[in-house]
């Protein structure tokens, strides 16, 4: 017909000569996560090679869609293991039961806070805590304070500089929301939220759109006041145009205003790979790989005789006494808390 | 003859049937059992608050009349356009029309992003306004807000209104609009009496593709219009992934799709009924490029709307591409060279860029074997029932990508449709979406041919495919263009179903982007909006290159 569809069609045909040539080699594990997983290429390329095995990974979409599609083909699993299951989510995942019990070894070195699964289905691999994060120039400019706490929020210094996620369609806004359930109760939260509203806060759709598109030290934004995570004024750092002595932001990390979200990784039920499987965990969980999450992740590790990279130890802390729920308490509760947010800030 | 048109006519069609039969009624049908069989563990939700609660027919009115209120607008402001392009030459007109269909491959963000680098509170037109007029506040407070929204619906439908009504209307024969001026008509009665009957197929084609896209928006919506808006497909989302709530995310699933699916009956049953049966054989002669001073001032009205609406923002993106924290920068364009090499999930941007061109060219082939058979089809069957398959077609674009990507999930995973760690399952999806659009561009055109034309050329003893490549195809080769730049553009901008669904060595441009946007730091911003730039540009050369090229045809 014409050249451009010959084109194409030449296209399509080297694509199903490409497909029908990435038939796998001898042993392959295939490996299901979020959108947001990282590690160095030589990491990998490693394990491979010491146990002559391809890893394959299956990226599907954000934690949440990724989990609902392990459950969804529980009966016919596309990956051996799934990695990214946070605490928000642990119960769901539990009681969907796609996980098997694995009691690596080096479960030893990880701290026991962590250890939310008595069962050993999901083994804590990161964490992070999701807190506020502000603008260090825009409060200097205007000798005002930054905010110490969630209480500070509603005060009328603070009135219009805050932006949130919407815990309805966004994780660290539900982490969020969860953090200001455990500072002031069941009863309290719902009056501090109502406070929000009065103090005018704005309520972005996600994380992408709160930090650039809201907030002023990322874009040209007008809150100073941002929901995001501890992790993020080194990261701020580390991808900075310019090398920075100081970081640009600072994170809230007081006693009870940070909830801690902790990333897990399980093997699949239906996994035929066992043994090579559990390999894998151990791989995730050892020094190597969690001295290397850090900077490509921007999470803290769980192993810990880990070493943090330079850039966190200078610009990165942790919160001390972070918000903390029963996974079960949040499984139970958490459409509640989101339905009832909703309705006090939104409608 | 009867007997001899009818099997052909199901043989075109059964190769769309067949791809939609095993593309989409099977994982549909296939998720919708799932959500709805209560035994199931992975199932929580119920279904009670779905009548008991006010909620969902608001979220359902709110969706309706933001659809229907963006339409119009996009309408009313995309039709003048239309005219221009269709009627006139004039300097740069290609060079336009190329860089007009940019917005349909932005993704949500970025465009949310271009829209407050321009009017948001910090945004040029505010902080200009506030020192020319010495004001203390913004006085452009639209962030938010529904006007933002309808904003962005009408910079992304208005090309798609403009390009189908214009291909259209150029094809149009003048000569009785002529007639009609010349025993003394206004140009206003001639316009009314004559050429907008003419263009009702056109119009509706075009208003039904702008309801539906409005109707399902996700993203502006989510972005623009802020948290206190949603529509259906928004709660579909928050329903199925945030609470897991399978039945009642189905449940709206379904009430989406079948109203939906009315709508487009409705449509094909009106577009057949008020179809004007006008025929001409010398198509596309009213080019001119001599204007008159009233003629002048309207194309460059519409030249300065276009620009206005179109290029500030894009031109927004450009300069924060390369905008540093010390003013000028290539550093964005060079990182995305040299960043995180060492990351398991690294990829050259070129090599994203070839990836997306790649998909988007299997899908726009794909959809146009499959949109110009449909649409032949619907052109030559029997009224009620081509009506019915007409609506039928269109509803892979209605239906929401959460739910059929679940589809995809517990269907397509297992022989004899392993399909999801192919690569040819990106080209497919996209394909579903964007063969709609060719069905859509050319329907009305093949309908405008008197079946006698075909009839008389049979009967001199032509093959129906010779019929076709002499009669047919010369009069819609203009709509099939404008089809297969769409179905390109869907392709190289979706991002929904892409994120599902490519492997993660291969991203589309648009999942490279979105990678930059989840992480801190003014390098990642920069590398997307660079990354933005270069997806406008491969865009805006590609159509460039296709209209030369029809150019070249033509003469």
């Amino acid at each position: 017909m014409n050249p451009l569809l010959q084109a194409a069609g030449s296209l399509v045909l080297a694509l199903a000569l490409f497909t029908a040539n990435s038939v796998q080699a001898a042993e392959s594990l295939t490996v299901m996560t979020h959108d947001s997983f990282n590690v160095s290429k030589k990491l990998i390329a490693t394990f491979e090679k010491e146990n002559g095995v391809t890893i394959r990974f299956l990226k599907s979409g954000n934690a949440g869609a990724a989990l609902i599609q392990a459950i969804l083909s529980k009966n016919n699993p596309l990956a051996d293991i799934f990695y990214g299951v946070d605490n928000i989510f642990l119960s769901r995942a539990l009681k969907a039961d796609i996980f098997r019990p694995y009691n690596s070894p080096l479960l030893t070195k990880i701290s026991d806070d962590l250890k939310l699964d008595t069962s050993n289905r999901l083994l804590p691999v990161d964490y992070g805590d999701v807190c506020l994060n502000y603008d260090k120039a825009w409060f200097a400019k205007r000798a005002i304070a930054p905010p110490r706490n969630l209480a500070d929020l509603i005060k009328p210094e603070y009135k219009g500089l805050t932006v949130v996620e919407n815990p309805a369609t966004s994780s660290p806004g539900v982490a969020f929301l969860l953090a200001t359930i455990e500072t002031f109760g069941d009863e309290g939260y719902l009056q501090f939220w109502k406070d929000m509203r009065t103090n005018d806060v704005v309520v972005a759709a996600g994380w992408n759109d709160a930090y650039f598109g809201h907030f002023t030290a990322a874009s040209k934004g007008d809150r100073p006041i941002v929901v995001s995570y501890a992790s993020s004024p080194p990261a701020a750092v580390y991808y900075s145009e310019t090398p920075l002595e100081e970081a640009p932001t600072a994170a809230v990390l007081t006693d009870g205003s940070a909830f801690r979200q902790i990333e897990f990784i399980g093997i699949l039920k239906g996994s035929k790979n066992i043994a090579l499987a559990e390999k894998f965990v151990d791989f995730m969980l050892s020094k190597p790989l969690q001295e290397d999450i850090s900077l490509k992740m921007f999470v803290f590790p769980s192993n810990m005789e880990a070493q943090l990279p330079d850039v966190f130890i200078k610009h990165a802390k942790v919160a001390q006494k972070p918000a903390m729920i029963a996974p079960e308490r949040i499984e139970a509760m958490r459409d509640n808390w989101i339905d009832a947010w909703t309705t006090a800030v939104l409608r | 003859m009867l007997l001899k048109k009818l099997p052909t006519g199901w043989l075109l069609f059964s190769l769309p049937f067949l791809f939609l039969l095993v593309f989409y009624c099977y994982p549909l049908l296939n998720i919708f059992t799932y959500s709805f069989s209560p035994t199931d563990a992975g199932t929580t939700g119920t279904l009670s608050k779905l009548f008991t609660t006010p909620t969902y027919a608001r979220i359902l009115w709110f969706t309706i009349w933001q659809a229907a209120l963006s339409t119009v607008i996009t309408l009313i402001l995309a039709i003048p356009g239309a005219y221009v392009f269709a009627k006139f030459r004039f300097f740069g007109k290609n060079f336009l029309q190329a860089l007009m269909t940019v917005p349909f491959v932005l993704p949500t963000v970025v465009t949310a992003a271009a829209f407050r680098a321009l009017l948001g509170k910090g945004g040029v037109v505010n902080t200009t306004l506030m020192s020319v007029f010495d004001l203390t506040l913004p006085p452009i407070n639209i962030e938010q807000t529904v006007t933002f929204f309808l904003l962005a619906h009408v910079f992304y439908n208005y090309t798609m209104v403009l390009r189908i009504v214009a291909s259209f209307w150029a094809s149009l024969d003048p000569s009785l609009v002529t007639a009609a001026r010349m025993l003394g008509a206004s140009p206003w009665t001639a316009f009314r009496k004559i050429t907008l009957p003419l263009l009702l197929p056109a119009i509706g084609s075009a208003a039904l593709l702008v309801f539906i896209f409005c109707f399902t928006s996700f993203g502006v919506v989510l972005i623009l219009g802020g948290p206190g808006y949603a529509t259906v497909e928004v709660e579909i989302y928050r329903q199925a992934i945030q609470l897991f709530n399978l039945p009642m995310a189905a449940a709206l699933s379904l009430i989406q799709i079948c109203f939906n699916f009315l709508l487009m009956w409705l449509h094909a049953w009106l577009s057949r009924k008020s179809r004007v049966t006008f025929f001409s054989d010398t198509p596309g002669t009213a080019i001119s490029s001599q204007n008159s001073s009233p003629q002048k001032i309207a194309i460059s009205c519409n030249i300065i709307f276009m620009l206005a609406l179109l290029i500030l923002p894009l031109t927004a993106l450009v300069l924060s591409s390369f905008t540093g924290e010390n003013g000028f920068t290539l550093g964005y364009y060079k990182q995305l060279f040299s960043g995180e090499t060492d990351s398991l999930f690294y990829v050259a941007p070129i090599s994203s860029v070839l990836n997306s061109i790649g998909f988007a060219l299997t899908a726009m082939l794909f959809s146009l074997i499959l949109g110009i058979s449909s649409a032949t089809f619907l052109a030559s069957g029997s009224k009620r029932r081509s009506n019915l398959w007409d609506a039928f077609i269109m509803l892979p674009l209605a239906t929401s990508a959460v739910t059929l990507g679940f589809g995809y999930i517990i269907t397509l995973n297992a022989p004899p449709l392993n399909l999801r760690d192919s690569l040819i399952i990106v080209p497919i999806a996209h394909t579903l979406v964007a063969f709609p659009f060719v069905v859509r561009c050319v329907l009305p055109g093949l309908r405008q041919i008197p079946s006698n034309l075909r009839e008389a050329a049979c009967m001199l003893g032509a093959a129906p495919l010779t019929v076709w490549r002499h009669i047919d195809f010369p009069l819609i080769k203009r709509a099939i263009l404008v089809g297969a730049i769409f179905a390109f553009s869907i392709s190289m901008g979706e991002f929904g179903a892409s994120s599902f669904l490519t492997r993660p060595h291969t991203p589309t441009m648009p999942v490279v982007i979105f990678r930059f946007l989840s992480q801190p730091g003014n390098l990642n911003y920069g590398q997307a909006m660079a990354m933005s730039c270069i997806l406008m540009l491969v865009t805006c050369s590609s159509f460039w290159i296709i209209g030369k090229f029809s150019q070249t045809q033509h003469s």
